[in-house]
């Protein structure tokens, strides 16, 4: 376990590291914005109020909450102070609610919907693609192009068109949100079934959005693969085709594994907005709510979970990739 | 190098992806010349017109008149009149005052109406319909009474004592006749604006957005790669630092952070292109790194470095034409991951924010703004999507057509 160590070590200092420079971004970008965003609230706030003395109060209050009134570098700290207390500020178009609150009960979806999803897009898009390679001809033909081309569709394009056929035609599925509408999340049976229901189609949609580019990418692994010396040498030596196959897919999975780590992120971004066509009660829908209600905390807050959920992703891929391949125990254990 | 292009058109991906955006292209440019104007000019009044054929029904009745007698025209002019809904629910009605109708296809307008005619009663009460179903029995009758008996329409000018003319069932006027009459192949949208119209103009505004996002991406990409990979040491170590810890920050959250600290009022499609494309260089710096450093000791670049040549030089003329091909195609990659970006962008409400130029993303928005996608107006965001998938997969067959060309490995 020694050598691990070390290269646990060495990948957890990069999360951390990553982590401060996205915390700093998140801080740092709003923040450049051209515009006065306490003025903005004030003037949502005060509304018809002509009063300027009013106004000039609701303004330092606001600038008091906020905290704008401070230096740069107080205001990053009290933003990491309350970020380890959990407090992410308080949201303005559903005040007085606190972000984290709404980000709590929405981040459950969110990961209930797309782990699952993205694991078994992965999982499918490789098999199709190790297949593809392996029975050159006929699927090669037929599978790819179709893939290739189903791969293109953009993530909202395929959730758009699964609801108007699933949902709006043939009535199989309900048409947005995460269970029905007139029930309250309890541990019913009744409630169960609801969102079951509403899981399937934003589920597959997701899955339909990560076979394709898996597939693509696992096939070309394979193809290289298997013109390798290794495998020659193997048919050679009169090894069984089905155990040859078994040692090809075992490597070309490996770049698959990190492919998947490189690629989490675009596919959450991908994912999110497939929740907005389904109005799924997660965080690509409340991002949605929160930018069309300038909601500027609740954004700078979904941002930040998200990039925190990749990382965390990333570096569990990291963490996994480290056992399973060979070449890193190895590199690890001479060191 | 002209080997290298011979491959290229050999090679059945490349041509098919190569022709396709050709096609879209020239589209792009042929269609305003036959359709002229502002795609954004609201043409319609009302939201989602269907796609279709629209007469001026002012001109044609004023039109020159012409007397056909056509057998079945007024089976056809009922079974238009009927929805598929309205020949559920008669069914239904036939069924429940007890009328065998289980033989009866809900499409065979003849049979339906016969059974109607003989057995529908006004007054008739049956259980099991609501006051507004039974109501609507009634509107249906109303109708086909109504399309049934001989009437003459009769037009009056407005405040006129003596009728201007009168339609009867057997007038026909010739198309050709009629002066106003505008063919909308994909409706107008929420707006009323022409569909098609505005996605010629979109797809063009979004091609201009893919390519400045993928410019600016390969520059920054280039630029760091050719940096990190020739230079080594602590430039590399610094600039792969930078590159990780972005790579792994999704850009999309980025793009999200940057787009809407930007503000409505700057975000144009040229600065909304420009920070697609700033935050989408990571690999290209990872690879571009790479491939340079497998390049960086081979001896025709040690020839150079002892003849004195200067820094640029070296990559201008002895990486460079090494790694065009790999650079390419990162480029359209990064063409189509831009137009697919400025889509996801638009859909969260952070697109560009131009009232004189529409892009597929707003397109986009605003289709599922007005809920097209549920109310059935499917010519209001199909042919977005079909349009950004027929680009993304004529830029990426392209890609792979390439691909296979430069690397031998993945032929088939």
């Amino acid at each position: 376990m020694k050598g691990y160590r070390k290269y646990f070590t060495k990948k957890i200092v990069w999360f951390l590291i990553t982590l401060f420079v996205a915390m700093v971004l998140n801080f740092v970008l709003p923040r450049l914005m051209p515009s006065d965003p306490v003025a903005a609230i004030t003037g949502k706030m005060a509304g018809q109020t002509t009063d300027t003395a009013a106004v000039q109060e609701i303004y330092s209050r606001f600038e008091e909450e906020f905290g704008t009134n401070k230096p740069m570098i107080v205001q990053f700290l009290i933003f990491l102070r309350n970020l380890f207390k959990g407090d992410l500020g308080t949201s303005f178009s559903q005040y007085p609610r606190k972000v984290s609150d709404i980000i709590s009960s929405s981040i459950g979806w969110t990961l209930a919907l797309q782990i699952p999803a993205i694991i078994v897009g992965w999982i499918i898009g490789n098999v199709l693609g190790a297949v593809a390679a392996y029975k050159k001809k006929g699927w090669d033909k037929i599978v790819m192009p179709v893939t290739m081309f189903i791969s293109n569709i953009p993530a909202f394009g395929s959730a758009v068109i699964l609801l108007y056929l699933f949902a709006v035609k043939w009535k199989v599925a309900p048409v947005a949100g995460g269970y029905a509408f007139d029930m309250i999340p309890n541990f019913s049976w009744a409630f169960v079934k609801s969102v079951i229901e509403h899981y399937q189609l934003p589920f597959w949609s997701i899955v339909l959005i990560s076979i394709g580019g898996q597939a693509i990418g696992m096939r070309s692994m394979s193809i290289y693969e298997l013109n390798a010396d290794y495998v020659k040498y193997s048919r050679f030596l009169g090894i069984r085709d089905g155990k040859i196959v078994g040692y090809v897919f075992r490597n070309a999975m490996l770049p698959q594994v990190t492919g998947l780590a490189m690629s989490i992120g675009g596919s959450v971004s991908g994912a999110l907005v497939a929740e907005i066509i389904f109005s799924y009660p997660g965080i690509g829908s409340t991002m949605y709510a929160a930018v069309t209600a300038a909601d500027y905390p609740l954004i700078s807050a979904c941002t930040l979970i998200i990039t925190i959920m990749v990382l965390i992703a990333t570096l569990s891929l990291d963490i996994i990739y480290g056992f399973i391949d060979p070449r890193v125990k190895a590199a690890q254990f001479d060191a | 190098m002209s080997n290298t292009l011979k491959n290229l058109l050999h090679s059945p991906k490349f041509m098919v992806g190569f022709i396709l955006f050709i096609a879209i292209l020239l589209t792009i440019l042929i269609y305003p010349l036959f359709n002229p104007g502002n795609p954004l000019e609201m043409i319609g009044v009302g939201t989602f017109a269907k796609p279709g054929t629209y007469i001026s029904l002012y001109d044609a009745t004023s039109s020159q008149k012409e007397t056909l007698k056509i057998a079945n025209a007024e089976e056809k002019r009922i079974a238009a009149a009927l929805s598929d809904e309205d020949r559920v629910k008669m069914l239904e009605w036939l069924s429940a005052y007890g009328v065998d109708v289980t033989e009866v296809d809900a499409s065979n307008t003849d049979a339906i109406l016969e059974l109607w005619m003989a057995n529908y009663n006004p007054d008739a009460s049956i259980k099991g319909f609501t006051k507004s179903e039974t109501r609507n029995f009634r509107l249906i009758q109303n109708r086909i009474t109504e399309l049934m008996s001989a009437d003459t329409l009769i037009i009056y000018e407005e405040g006129a004592e003596d009728s201007k003319s009168k339609i009867v069932k057997t007038d026909y006027v010739n198309l050709n006749a009629i002066a106003n009459v505008k063919t909308l192949p994909l409706g107008t949208d929420n707006f009323g604006r022409d569909v098609l119209k505005e996605l010629v103009s979109a797809a063009g505004t979004s091609i201009i957005i893919g390519l400045i996002a993928g410019s600016v991406a390969t520059v920054i990409g280039l630029t760091l790669g050719l940096l990190a990979g020739y230079l080594g040491g602590n430039a590399d170590e610094i600039i792969m630092f930078i590159t990780t810890v972005f790579t792994v920050i999704p850009g999309f959250v980025l793009l999200i952070l940057i787009s809407y600290s930007l503000g409505q009022d700057q975000r144009g499609p040229t600065i909304v292109a420009i920070v697609i494309g700033c935050t989408s260089w990571t690999w290209t710096a990872r690879s571009v790194r790479s491939q340079v450093i497998s390049l960086r000791n081979r001896d025709h670049v040690n020839l150079s470095k002892l003849s004195g040549h200067s820094l640029g030089r070296i990559i201008l003329t002895d990486i460079l034409p090494y790694i065009a091909s790999y650079v390419v195609m990162a480029f359209i990659l990064q063409v189509s991951s831009g137009i697919l970006s400025e889509a996801q962008l638009s859909l969260l409400g952070l697109g560009p924010k131009t009232t004189t130029t529409p892009t597929l993303g707003l397109m986009m928005n605003w289709a599922m703004l007005y809920s097209a996608h549920t109310n059935g107006s499917w010519w209001a965001y199909f042919p977005v999507i079909l349009t950004i998938a027929c680009i993304s997969f004529s830029l990426n067959l392209m890609n792979t057509g390439m691909d296979q060309v430069f690397n031998p490995a993945l032929r088939d």
